[in-house]
């Protein structure tokens, strides 16, 4: 494995293998100092050409927890504005001596591009519509390990809600947790879903109530509130009304369902109800979960054969 | 005037017939046809065909205005390098083409260059902004046949209709960039199942086929001469079919890329693939080469679209649609959709001649008089194109790498030899 681009790209073995190593990391994260020598020498860009704070930290945390060393290059700060091309921006830092770089950019393919025109790894951290595998690595994660079931997810129903159109997170997830085995509902207005859907594997709902009490997990989408101006999408206060999780609904969760959001969440619009009040709810758990994912994500690009050959015993 | 020369042994396709000749050419016309001809000068022909010129109705030379990209000389190279000895230059320069200094400047760059005959279209509205028309009686006595905002859709109907109004007194030829805007804002690549999965926003079939619609109606009411540019969809086909069955003075062209890519290219999100408008399905592909086939379609056009290589290193959705096309054209043609030679010159040459008015010398039949445009090449030549050796100063060819079938051996422009085993002359 070379690059993280798209969940396409990793077999289920390939994703059962990252979410093993994953345990090893959580592990690693569980102790007094967190902190191994597997990726020593090593040298990580994060290349953020939109902000994202959140995802950021996390994958410096990862990087750092493995020792690598760790640049930040944010667009905002940089030459990008000034209509440097692509190409020379990755070209420019790739010449510094870079061993994978993290990309996160508004537009889909970008990462895509960028393995192209470097030699160093490429992790997708988001972009555009299209993926962020990571994402949906840590969401595997949280599932198979909530259930005690790491290498299956037969049997279980997993209903994605919200903007499933212009969600990388959405398409990143349907193909991880499909292919591990789960059955896939989306619940969307019929605006916010993709064109030529039906070419998806799953089965798609038109209001959150048909599927609140019979499905194992209900990830919830973030509403971006700015998508609400387009005159073809509902109104923010009918959304709320027909897809939001309320005290309501949330109290007519299965007991053993689990509650996960991407973040962050925008509370009143998909969510009104305090997920602290929701047992089932793993919205933290599933933050925690992304440094140990994306730790292991970095370890089998960048490390050697075992954890244990490079590492110092973080065998558990 | 160039010295004289024969083009030796090569089999010669005219509308009426094809056979096997030597050809003479002196003093920029064709001086003899026939068995034995000697000159100092010899091309060989022999396996090889020897037809009119092709004929561009879409060329994109960038000059005025994008220099880095292509100008009007290198250009002009790749079109004779493709066998073309004449091109329609596209009118979105800057200054655009539709003030009579422009024009006359393209044309005169053109003749400069000496390589191909170029001949500038005209804009239809000013600046091809879509709010007025522009004078074209006027440019029309520049020599301007063919009228066209390309890029950009005219996407008022009033305005279209009294340009195809105009264009009727005229004896003139709209061309239509058909894309209704309002579909397309921020779009990308066709909207079908690719699109679904890549997360890109989608650029709907409907918005060409709305335009096509309206325009047929428009030209049915007007009597004006419409000409509908690089038609992508099955249902654009099926629409223009029907107004030729009803006697519409509707002409269409399919390009190259149209013909042979698919929208499953976009995977790769590189965005020489990106073009205007959008690599389409495979059966949409199908459709046009059954159009191309039985006469809906009556011209290949290259839509040749030079694009400086940082302008296409950005962002998918940031970069610019268009790609390369007069040097690869006839082996994509080829290699893509099985014409006998006698279509294949139809499309190329015959056909877009008569569209943009030049059928007095070019798409012209060999015969002795004849101005000299002449493409000698083969429809069996197997290659494999590399973006390196375009003549182009752009390198957005969307074949590097792949292999065609079919090659451009010699070209005559008025009787000079402008290219020869496959190589510009100047």
């Amino acid at each position: 494995m070379k690059h993280v681009l798209d969940t396409h790209d990793l077999s289920v073995d390939d994703i059962k293998k990252i979410l093993e190593t994953a345990d090893h990391m959580a592990e690693v994260n569980r102790r007094q100092v967190p902190k191994v020598p597997a990726l020593k020498g090593k040298t990580v860009a994060t290349l953020f050409f939109e902000d994202s704070t959140r995802t950021r930290l996390s994958f410096e945390l990862a990087a750092r927890r493995l020792s690598a060393d760790v640049v930040t290059f944010l667009a905002s700060s940089s030459s990008v504005n000034k209509g440097e091309s692509l190409r020379d921006t990755v070209e420019t830092l790739s010449a510094m001596g870079v061993d994978a770089f993290i990309v996160r950019h508004k537009s889909s393919g970008a990462p895509v591009q960028i393995s192209r025109w470097t030699g160093a790894s490429v992790i997708n951290a988001g972009d555009g519509w299209h993926q962020h595998p990571t994402q949906a690595l840590l969401d595997a994660y949280t599932i198979t390990r909530e259930f005690a079931t790491p290498d299956s997810l037969t049997g279980r129903t997993v209903a994605v809600v919200g903007d499933i159109k212009h969600s990388r997170v959405a398409r990143s997830n349907i193909d991880v947790l499909t292919r591990l085995g789960a059955r896939v509902v989306l619940v969307a207005p019929p605006a916010l879903l993709p064109n030529f859907v039906g070419t998806w594997p799953v089965e798609i709902r038109s209001s959150i109530d048909d599927v609140i009490d019979n499905v194992d997990v209900v990830y919830l989408l973030r509403m971006q509130t700015e998508r609400m101006e387009s005159a073809a999408i509902p109104g923010l206060n009918d959304y709320t009304r027909r897809f939001a999780l309320t005290p309501e609904r949330a109290r007519s969760l299965q007991p053993h369902a689990l509650l996960m959001h991407p973040g962050p969440m925008n509370r009143g619009v998909e969510i009104t109800v305090d997920p602290a009040d929701v047992p089932g709810s793993r919205i933290l758990q599933q933050v925690a979960n992304g440094v140990s994912v994306r730790m292991a994500v970095l370890f089998s690009l960048l490390g050697g054969d075992t954890l244990v050959a490079s590492g110092n015993g973080a065998d558990a | 005037m160039s010295d004289a020369f024969v083009i030796r042994g090569g089999t010669i396709v005219n509308p009426d017939s094809q056979f096997v000749a030597d050809v003479l050419v002196s003093n920029g016309v064709v001086a003899d046809i026939g068995a034995g001809l000697t000159a100092d000068i010899v091309l060989e022909a022999d396996g090889l065909f020897v037809s009119s010129g092709f004929v561009d109705l879409h060329t994109h030379l960038r000059e005025p205005g994008k220099e880095e990209a292509e100008t009007i000389e290198s250009g002009s190279r790749a079109a004779a390098l493709g066998g073309y000895t004449a091109v329609v230059a596209m009118p979105n320069t800057d200054p655009a083409q539709d003030n009579i200094d422009t024009v006359r400047f393209v044309r005169s760059q053109g003749e400069r260059a000496g390589l191909c005959d170029v001949r500038p279209s005209g804009c239809i509205t000013v600046g091809r902004a879509g709010d007025s028309l522009v004078d074209f009686a006027a440019l029309a006595s520049e020599g301007v046949v063919v009228f066209t905002d390309d890029g950009n859709g005219v996407q008022n109907g009033e305005l279209m209709r009294e340009a195809l109004a105009r264009a009727a007194a005229l004896g003139v030829t709209m061309a239509q960039h058909c894309e209704v805007s309002s579909l397309t804002t921020g779009a990308v690549m066709h909207d079908g199942e690719c699109c679904s999965h890549l997360g890109v926003p989608g650029w709907p079939s409907a918005a060409e086929i709305e335009m096509v619609r309206r325009d047929i109606e428009l030209a049915r009411h007007t009597g004006g001469r419409l000409h509908l540019l690089h038609l992508s969809t099955a249902e654009s086909v099926a629409l223009v079919r029907a107004a030729k069955k009803d006697g519409l003075a509707i002409t269409a062209e399919a390009t190259p890329h149209h013909l042979s890519l698919d929208d499953t290219m976009l995977k790769s999100f590189d965005p020489v693939f990106k073009v205007n408008p959008p690599l389409r399905t495979q059966s949409d592909i199908e459709a046009l080469r059954e159009g191309l086939r039985d006469g809906t379609i009556d011209a290949v056009a290259t839509d040749h679209a030079p694009h400086a290589g940082h302008t296409k290193e950005m962002a998918l959705d940031a970069a610019p649609p268009g790609m390369l096309g007069l040097e690869t054209a006839l082996a994509v043609v080829n290699t893509a959709v099985q014409l006998d030679a006698r279509r294949l010159v139809e499309v190329m040459s015959w056909n877009p001649a008569r569209i943009a008015g030049l059928d007095a010398v070019h798409g012209r039949p060999l015969a002795t008089g004849e101005p000299a445009n002449i493409a000698v090449w083969d429809l069996t030549s197997v290659w494999t194109v590399s973006r390196e050796n375009s003549a182009s100063r752009s390198r957005n060819t969307p074949y590097h790498g792949m292999t065609v079938r079919g090659r451009v051996h010699h070209t005559i422009n008025k009787g000079d030899i402008v290219v020869r085993d496959g190589k510009a002359m100047k």
